[in-house]
């Protein structure tokens, strides 16, 4: 209760002698809170491919569950805010989200570092927060080490660490076994998420068998990777492991337009957008991509009505994260229900208890005491992940087997060099 | 190998960087205008042909003429909406004029970046490349369309270059950066000459940008950088000089090409800046400037 405690006094200090009525308004949040709509904050990239998901997602949700009746008869009403990519106009929309507009709960951002400038606010305020596409494993780390007061801050999608766990996994059936493959270099970009991902990649690769030859990490505002793909090249790698998201297109195409004869696999965020093929002008056939979703993959019964909703309003597929937008709506409202309050504290002990079937798979989050706390619980029966190729303008399954619709096909100038195939 | 690798990436770079700056100086010698919109014009031509063929079907050499018309029609709104309004405007005192279109063009740049992230989101995007394929050059697996950027570039500074020195509009263009009022009072109207700067330097930032897109690819995020490296490699060679423009973006593109290549691509830009601060310092108007 303490934004209203914030609001209470602010009020009094700005107007000086306020009126009574005006005081016990504020002071009864009880009575207010069984009014109006629950509201839900999301702050997140309007203008980015992948960030601008996530309000769209969001009020898919927010319009399904108002339409049976809302929670407990209470509308959820979406209050978004373009971030523009940036921490310092995060925190202000997270300050404003909170203390004016009396949000309950935040849904913010797909960047690890915007998250992590969040995530001290969302303690500050005793505001229950999730993000629904960010990765660096720091943020529930933070959680870990200081729990009472970083609780209220949950991690709704794959820590990069997990994400190393589930490509090393994918790369062990399909390249290893499957291609025969036996050396890797590691190209990322240098960003707060993919520290522990590189981490996860160097520990997890030689354990199933591909050897590292190197590990190339460039500067995000990278415009010229011709240098990179020579010097990877020269050092005869069967395939580049890859870590981008806040790069892609132009990696991608200079890959194609220099045929840089290695395939590429690994974590690609923006290959996950189904405009990838048309801002790479087709040059990401080919590419290897991990996803927790694709085009006609029934990750679970709710995967596929939720694509068809999305489509049928907004004309183009979800980005990643708007799968994890949507479920966290509905994590939020079932949380609510079950604590029957909106007080934070009472809501963090709800989310705790989580276990929802989503979009993405099943979603429950770690316990006290796990190095990281209020992260996805992974692996199978949980959330295993999918490995998907960009194949002639269409995104197609590839793994885990159960799930795949197609074989992998690399464009010709790759040349798989421990010939498996 | 790797020095015949440095030789051919650094060539293609560099001329790209001498066509975007050669308009860049152009505008300045002539009307005396710092265009700071310069990168955003850029990313415009190339956002609108990759728009042209991704959204509307258009053919590479269509999409390409699209993206340089659009910058052409930016140009001149450039010039007609914000510094011909500057410089007719009885509102700002004369001698701050020059400060006043400076912001005014800085923040039109901003506009046009802003408005194509709206529109077209700010994820990189690419331009479909008019040749496609690789060619080997000295065992250098070169992208045929590097080849062909460095070829329009040069065609394209050829062509204005004998524009300038052989034509009877393209000598008034030459006198007026000399003596503007010696150009008008010899008959010719210095607006309409104006006019055809903005003009011509639209078509060079437009056909710089397309190429940019179909090299390297462009997001709205690289307008600011596009003006600052446009304009540190002017700033080298001398404001207002073009050969001074051409030799500093050769110097500027192999310079930072050496970097990527025998130290770390994190680290490209750095010497270039380093050299641009050390010529600050000893030779402040630049390798070939006038004054």
């Amino acid at each position: 209760m303490a934004r209203y405690e914030i609001a209470a006094s602010r009020a009094a200090g700005l107007l000086g002698a306020a009126s009574a009525a005006l005081m016990l308004a504020l002071a009864s949040p009880a009575w207010s809170e069984d009014q109006g709509p629950i509201r839900i904050g999301v702050i997140a990239e309007a203008q980015a491919v992948a960030g601008s998901s996530i309000p769209q997602a969001a009020q898919i949700a927010a319009d399904e569950i108002n339409a049976k009746g809302g929670v407990d008869g209470r509308k959820i009403e979406i209050v978004s805010y373009d971030n523009h990519s940036s921490s310092a106009e995060s925190v202000r929309a997270f300050q404003r989200a909170v203390n004016e507009d009396h949000v309950n709960a935040v849904i913010g951002s797909y960047i690890s570092e915007v998250v992590l400038a969040l995530e001290p606010w969302a303690g500050r305020l005793k505001t229950v927060f999730i993000t629904p596409g960010a990765a660096s494993d720091v943020i529930t780390q933070n959680i870990a080490k200081d729990y009472e007061h970083n609780k209220y801050t949950f991690h709704g999608y794959l820590t990069s660490g997990a994400l190393s766990g589930l490509v090393c996994d994918a790369a062990k059936d399909m390249l290893v076994d499957g291609l025969k493959m036996k050396t890797a270099v590691i190209m990322s970009e240098d960003a707060a998420w993919t520290t522990p991902l590189d981490a996860g990649y160097e520990a997890c690769l030689p354990k199933i068998g591909l050897k590292v030859l190197d590990h190339i990490r460039f500067s995000p505002d990278t415009t010229d990777f011709t240098p990179i793909f020579n010097k990877i090249e020269g050092q005869k790698p069967d395939v580049i492991i890859t870590g981008v998201s806040h790069v892609g297109v132009q990696p991608t195409v200079q890959w194609k337009s220099q045929q840089v004869p290695i395939p590429m696999f690994g974590i690609a965020s923006q290959a996950t957008n189904s405009t990838f093929w048309k801002d790479t002008n087709g040059a990401t056939d080919g590419v290897v991509y991990q996803g927790v979703s694709g085009p006609g993959v029934a990750v679970t019964e709710k995967t596929l009505p939720f694509v068809d909703a999305f489509v049928k309003k907004f004309g183009n597929d979800p980005s990643y994260c708007g799968y994890t937008a949507y479920d966290d709506v509905y994590i939020i409202a079932e949380a609510i229900k079950r604590a029957g309050s909106l007080d934070s504290d009472k809501l963090v002990d709800a989310m705790e208890k989580t276990d929802y079937v989503g979009t993405i798979g099943r979603i429950e989050f770690l316990p006290q005491g796990d190095p990281h706390v209020h992260g996805l619980k992974t692996g199978q029966g949980f959330i295993a992940g999918l490995m998907l190729q960009w194949q002639n303008g269409k995104q197609i399954n590839m793994w885990p087997a159960a799930l795949a619709n197609g074989k992998l096909e690399f464009p010709s100038f790759v040349k798989i060099a421990s010939g498996g195939n | 190998m790797l020095i015949w690798q440095i030789l051919i990436d650094g060539f293609a770079i560099s001329s790209l960087y001498a066509l975007g700056a050669t308009g860049f100086t152009l505008i300045f010698g002539v009307t005396g205008v710092l265009n700071l919109s310069h990168g955003a014009i850029m990313v415009a031509a190339a956002v609108a042909a990759w728009a042209a063929s991704g959204n509307f079907g258009a053919g590479a050499y269509l999409a390409a003429a699209f993206g340089v018309v659009v910058a052409l029609l930016l140009a001149l709104a450039t010039y007609y909406l914000v510094v011909r309004r500057l410089q007719l405007s009885r509102a700002v005192r004369e001698e701050e004029k020059e400060i006043f279109i400076l912001t005014a063009t800085l923040l039109w740049g901003i506009m046009i970046q802003e408005a194509i992230a709206w529109l077209f989101t700010n994820n990189a995007k690419t331009v479909l490349p008019i040749v496609d394929g690789v060619v080997t050059i000295l065992g250098v697996r070169t992208p045929a369309n590097e080849i062909f950027t460095a070829l329009v570039c040069w065609a394209t500074i050829g062509g204005l270059w004998l524009f300038v020195n052989r034509t009877l509009a393209g000598k008034a263009v030459l006198a007026a950066s000399m003596n503007p009022r010696g150009v008008t009072l010899l008959g010719i109207e210095l607006s309409t000459v104006y006019v055809g700067v903005w003009a011509i330097y639209g078509a060079l930032a437009g056909v710089a940008g397309v190429l940019l897109g179909m090299f390297l690819g462009v997001s709205s995020y690289s307008a600011g950088p596009l003006t600052a490296s446009a304009f540190s490699i002017v700033v080298l060679g001398g404001l207002g000089s073009v050969s001074g423009s051409l030799i500093a973006a050769y110097v500027v593109g192999y310079l930072e090409t050496l970097t990527a290549y025998l130290v770390s691509p994190a680290y490209r830009a750095i010497p270039a800046l380093l050299l641009l601060v050390a010529v600050m310092y000893v030779r402040p108007r630049g390798l070939m400037g006038r004054r």
